[in-house]
């Protein structure tokens, strides 16, 4: 029976990436993509995405669901962007210097994010996501009305035409400036090695993290806060590390997801952020409560496919452009909906099957 | 018994939450490496004394403790549980503490792992040493050993058996530096008799190394048989303290319930009304999976007209008998009232047919908390029987009747004696007795056939216990209706029912009639010896 139990379990795992990825198959001739251009694309949509992603494993191993908070941490990356714009430095050297200026910031947003989960302990992922829209509010009112006003810009391009605030899109710079370090074309195919190579070491990062005495602390308090505590780990503040750590990484994903792109949407680039990592993991079979890193690189691509192709299998099957759109809409808050429902389901299923296997074995008490 | 010997030394012990004295004047004394069980019923203030050794924060909070107690030469009074461990005291809890995702090595050394430190550790501190899961799985294995028990360290725990976990937590308690005192606190509950035998074993073990072990069990042959020393607590006191050996099984179980051995039970046996054929309700193979009280495999016949007491300890299942019936917890088997099948899983139904209940959880299923007392009396009547409505056009529109609501609760406040300002307060503002009366109130407004309660007196004060239990006994004549009550209180049931049911590890191990010896009853729940229907007894064990 426990043998049972976990086939079961890889099923109900893999199930998800399999649905989604069977969508995207029906669609991709429908699409009349070519197979260079969806790899080029997906190669792209990879390097682009997969940080950010990466970035909300940590919440989830200590139990905190899926930080939907991480807008917090994209907002101090954009705002390092944009002062390192203002400074006028670029290449690779001005991303760097923009993820080491959006480290306290996003280390202040993470901690105060962190205070607040605490005290929504069982209802950490609606309260980051609300949280993430107040300081939605916060972040616009600074370079609205503070940048160019109390704090001087030395640009004046950068700024609207009233003399302050921060125009609402932005070339950067900076652009590429990862992507262009070790680039490889092979068959039209762009393969930025640079930017892959940072993926990598931030992937090497979280499998050394979970085998810290920290990461180890984390995974306690994420299965079960009580004994976890009356173990002597200090519950609260494993939690806020773990909100903080996500921050600062989502902050360098929201860095490379711009450079790639190479234009700052500065009012609403943060916006769909979270929403889009938290499909990503979940198309590739992680649930709120576990996910990998695998987990992560899979769903970035299976997701990112789907949003390619479905838009444009949409508008050729209707005839019509719109409709494409509300397919990307549809789909990506479609699969976080049915993602929560299958996974709370799931949970009080196993519950009802452990007891009643506990049951059995006390009717007939083996002697 | 040398001075120096001695671990542990309690002297005056007690303890007050407000002005209900739980604990008074407990002395015992502990030695090393020797192994003290401490047997009592439910309330006896077992849990109590455990938390105050332990340290835990409701002891702190509520004012602390009188008296003294020396642990280890010094005078102790923990803040926390952190205190306790760092003293030497390790707990282990009814109640799996262990992680279930977490392998077997990686539960016994929780926050105790050991680490290996790079240059990370070096420059950002010694949370980011890495683990070393070798020397965890060896430690891990150490302590298993020393428990002579053989597992595998690798399992993850929620794939290991219920009878082992209680190892990997002993083993946790070891693994802490200078552990000198463990406090067991019913470990054998959820065992199997063989998988207690070894435990026994273990914990003999643990006491040839030197650790003393506080052992409560409510399995007096485990005390006889493993313990070197036991305390008898009842009512707060310290009834027995004695060398286990020659004590009689019989005779613990005496110390234990036989506060009332003289008092008299004033019981009108109303025997001349009950016919014992006449059965109102019957159950067979009724299972009940109520959490933390689920019942097994019960058949019971309940006579018409009588009042059926159920008693037994906590957890062993007396509470999901009646919520199993009413449909509040998932259940199984056959249910027959008035001899015609009654469907599980059904509250409507059973209470359409004439059932009732009178809930244990008054707060959350027994009352609407912030409506009035008039709403709360007739809610049930009115959902399940559609008394207290005028029907107007042909019963297409229904409206409350609040003069008859209103002259309902006046009847039972009244008969009742509900301390309130009027009919109007809201149930939320009432002191829990008086919450208590409503709940009956609004049972009896069903005009029940049968009707089921749980746990009346619990928690509320000695002169309304007395009001509920005259209340109850009062409408089972006036009426004849049948009642059931489950209660944790031996004597409350020895002073209503007709009957008396013990319920042990989920079934039902005898039925008795409520001027047997206290004993008996005693032997019954602590699941000595079974007793079938013809009335002979079995010796389990």
């Amino acid at each position: 029976m426990r043998d049972k139990n976990k086939i079961q379990r890889m099923l109900t795992g893999s199930i998800v990436p399999l649905m989604f990825l069977i969508i995207s198959m029906v669609g991709i001739p429908l699409s009349r993509f070519s197979g260079v251009y969806l790899a080029d694309q997906i190669v792209t949509r990879l390097v682009r995405n997969t940080f950010i992603v990466l970035s909300l494993l940590l919440p989830i191993m200590a139990g905190m669901g899926i930080n939907f908070g991480l807008g917090l941490g994209a907002m101090a990356g954009q705002i390092a962007l944009i002062f390192i714009t203002d400074w006028g430095i670029t290449g690779w050297q001005g991303l760097l210097l923009a993820a080491l200026l959006s480290t306290p910031i996003s280390i202040a947003l993470g901690y105060f994010g962190g205070l607040v989960l605490n005290r929504a302990k069982g209802r950490e992922m609606i309260t980051s996501m609300i949280l993430g829209f107040f300081i939605a509010g916060l972040y616009q009112f600074f370079l609205l009305y503070l940048c160019g006003n109390l704090i001087p810009f030395k640009s004046p391009n950068l700024l609207l035409s009233r003399g302050y605030g921060i125009r609402n899109a932005l070339d950067l710079p900076t652009a590429k400036g990862f992507d262009n370090l070790l680039l490889f074309k092979i068959k039209g195919i762009n393969l930025p090695i640079g930017t892959f190579l940072i993926i990598i070491v931030l992937c090497f990062f979280t499998r050394w993290f979970r085998k810290t005495k920290l990461g180890q602390d984390m995974r306690a308090v994420g299965q079960d806060m009580v004994v976890a505590n009356s173990a002597g780990i200090n519950v609260e503040k494993t939690r806020i590390q773990s909100i903080i750590i996500s921050t600062v990484l989502a902050g360098y994903g929201q860095i490379i997801y711009l450079q790639n792109i190479g234009t700052l949407n500065t009012y609403n680039g943060a916006d769909q952020a979270a929403l889009f990592a938290a499909a990503s993991l979940l198309v590739g079979g992680a649930s709120v409560v576990n996910a990998t890193i695998p987990n992560a690189v899979i769903g970035t691509i299976i997701f990112h496919l789907m949003f390619l192709v479905m838009p444009v299998a949409g508008k050729y099957l209707t005839g019509q452009a719109m409709i494409g759109e509300y397919f990307r809409m549809f789909f990506s808050y479609g699969v976080v909906t049915i993602a929560l429902i299958l996974h709370s389901w799931k949970r009080q299923k196993d519950k009802e099957l452990e007891r009643k296997s506990m049951r059995t074995e006390t009717d007939h008490p083996k002697s | 018994m040398s001075a120096t010997n001695v671990l542990l030394k309690l002297t005056n012990v007690g303890k007050k939450y407000d002005d209900n004295v739980v604990l008074k004047d407990i002395n015992f004394s502990l030695e090393k490496g020797k192994i003290l069980g401490l047997v009592g019923e439910n309330g006896a203030g077992k849990s109590t004394l455990m938390n105050i050794l332990f340290g835990m924060d409701v002891i702190a909070e509520t004012g602390g403790y009188d008296g003294e107690i020396i642990f280890d030469d010094k005078k102790i009074n923990f803040n926390n549980p952190v205190d306790a461990l760092n003293a030497g005291i390790g707990m282990v809890h009814q109640e799996f503490s262990l992680i279930p995702g977490f392998t077997v090595a990686e539960n016994i050394l929780l926050n105790m792992e050991k680490t290996k430190s790079s240059i990370i550790s070096r420059t950002f501190g010694k949370k980011y040493e890495t683990l070393d899961f070798e020397a965890i799985d060896k430690e891990a294995k150490d302590a298993i050993n020393i428990l002579g028990v053989s597992m595998n360290t690798n399992t993850l725990v929620e794939d290991i058996p219920v009878g082992y976990k209680q190892f990997i937590e002993i083993a946790r308690e070891i693994k802490r530096d200078q552990v000198k005192l463990i406090i067991l606190d019913e470990p054998t509950a959820v065992l199997t008799e063989s998988e207690a035998d070894i435990l026994l074993g273990s914990i003999k073990r643990l006491s040839d190394i030197g650790v003393s072990i506080i052992f409560i069990s409510h399995r007096l042959r485990e005390i006889t048989s493993v313990c070197d020393t036991m305390v008898v607590l009842r009512d707060g006191l310290v009834v027995v303290e004695c060398p286990v050996e020659g004590v009689e099984i019989e005779q613990i179980a005496k110390w234990m319930v036989g506060r009332d051995i003289n008092t008299q039970i004033e019981h009108s046996a109303n025997s001349q009304r009950i016919q014992e054929e006449d059965i109102i309700f019957e159950t067979k193979n009724l299972w009940v999976d109520m959490p933390g009280e689920s019942i097994n495999n019960v058949s019971l016949k309940v006579r018409r007209g009588e009042i059926l007491g159920i008693g037994g300890l906590a957890g062993q299942g007396k509470l999901g008998l009646p919520n199993g019936i009413m449909g509040i917890f998932e259940s199984g088997g056959e249910i027959f009232f008035e001899n015609e099948p009654l469907p599980l899983n059904n509250t409507l139904e059973a209470l359409k047919r004439g059932i009732s209940f009178v809930s244990e959880d008054r707060r959350g299923v027994g009352l609407l908390l912030d409506e009035p007392i008039d709403w709360n009396i007739t809610f049930n009547a009115m959902q399940v029987e559609n008394r207290f409505l005028k029907s107007y056009l042909g019963g297409l529109i229904k409206i409350r009747d609040d003069k008859s609501m209103r002259q309902c609760a006046h009847e039972y406040i009244d008969q009742l004696e509900i301390k309130c300002t009027d009919e109007k307060q809201k149930a939320r503002n009432l002191s829990g007795g008086n919450q208590q009366k409503v709940c009956l109130a609004k049972a009896f407004a069903t005009n029940p056939k049968l009707l089921f309660v749980s746990e009346p007196t619990r928690g509320i004060d000695v002169g309304a216990k007395e009001l509920v239990l005259n209340a109850l006994k009062e409408y089972n004549e006036k009426n004849n209706t049948t009642i059931v009550i489950v209660s944790s209180e031996l004597e409350e049931l020895r002073s209503i029912s007709d009957r008396i049911a013990i319920v042990c590890e989920g079934e039902i191990y005898g039925i008795l009639p409520p001027d047997t010896e206290a004993t008996e009853f005693g032997l019954l729940m602590s699941g000595e010896y079974k007793i079938n229907e013809k009335g002979e007894k079995i010796w389990l064990r």
